[in-house]
């Protein structure tokens, strides 16, 4: 079932490797690095929200 | 009318955010899933194409980015009409949520291009019809995500970038139609309904890689979106009592 050879093979793309491996590291650099963003985008606005709460609750309080 | 059939509740951000919570998961389970069965198709599978050898095989990242870079243009646009014609909260957050994924999916799919270009055409670019108004869809989302920032109010934020992705909804058809309406370099669809040019692993791997890349876009879009909603009803008993009670 498997179309390559060999692992040398693979990497080689037929002399296209340049072009293939450029465009799928690519994809798969970014869409890695977007959803560690979003999170840590996330991460920092749920935690800014939470000490605004508590700034004003502590400011009614008083 | 029972209440648990009402679509309308979800329009509403209070119960749309744990919905959308409790979805995140499986959204990005499936994104993987479909991708590794996409990779092991295309990438290990599928033979070699008798015209351009090895090289055909950007077409996996290819074709799916190119589709979800105008699938995701149209659901912003979906949005934006309902945001400006019935003013819902939740409209401007789902389009705001969804651009920068939209905005990378053009990127890849122009790159991509790019490095398919060359060796098949022998030039990384082209002032062609689809590779033109595929670069306009770039600057748009970018636009749209400019202007968006660039007004502090979020509603008239979210008016004005509404009425700029219905305007620019025009190109969406350019860029599918621009092969069969102008004489270009690029190569018509290689998937028609009726029937298809491909072998078929090649077929099943671009399919299952542009569901993983859909998978991917609503699972990074609600997580997004998701952060939108606690920002903006920061005010809202929902957000506080979600704050509290959270220590994620």
């Amino acid at each position: 079932m498997i179309h390559w050879h060999s692992f040398s093979d693979f990497i080689a793309m037929g002399g296209y490797g340049l072009y293939v491996w450029g465009s799928f590291g690519t994809t798969a650099l970014l869409m890695t690095i977007e959803p560690i963003l979003v999170i840590r985008n996330r991460k920092s606005t749920l935690s800014r929200l939470k000490r605004q709460l508590r700034a004003e609750s502590r400011t009614t309080a008083e | 009318m029972n209440d648990r059939f009402n679509l309308y509740r979800f329009a509403s951000p209070a119960t749309f955010y744990p919905l959308a919570g409790r979805m995140i998961p499986w959204f990005a389970a499936a994104a993987v899933l479909f991708g590794l069965a996409g990779l092991y198709l295309g990438m290990l599978v599928a033979p070699t194409d008798f015209q351009q050898g090895e090289g055909y095989r950007i077409i996996f990242i290819h074709v799916p980015t190119s589709w979800m870079s105008m699938f995701i243009y149209l659901v912003m646009a979906f949005w934006a009409a309902i945001g400006l014609a019935f003013n819902t909260r939740l409209s401007g957050m789902m389009a705001q949520a969804l651009a920068p994924t939209g905005a990378l999916m053009a990127f890849l799919s122009l790159w991509t291009g790019a490095l398919w270009g060359k060796p098949m055409w022998g030039a990384w670019w082209v002032w062609d019809a689809r590779l033109t108004s595929e670069l306009i869809l770039l600057f748009l989302y970018i636009g749209y995500m400019a202007l968006v920032a660039a007004i502090d109010d979020p509603r008239r934020a979210d008016k004005a970038g509404g009425v700029l992705l219905l305007v620019g909804v025009v190109n969406v058809p350019i860029i599918y139609f621009s092969v069969k309406w102008w004489n270009t370099l690029h190569q018509g669809s290689s998937v028609n309904l009726t029937k298809s040019s491909m072998a078929e692993t090649m077929l099943w791997g671009m399919l299952l890689m542009a569901l993983s890349f859909w998978m991917y876009s609503i699972a990074v879009a609600l997580t997004r979106a998701r952060t939108l909603m606690l920002e903006r009803e920061r005010h809202t008993d929902w957000v506080k009592a979600e704050l509290a009670e959270t220590q994620r």
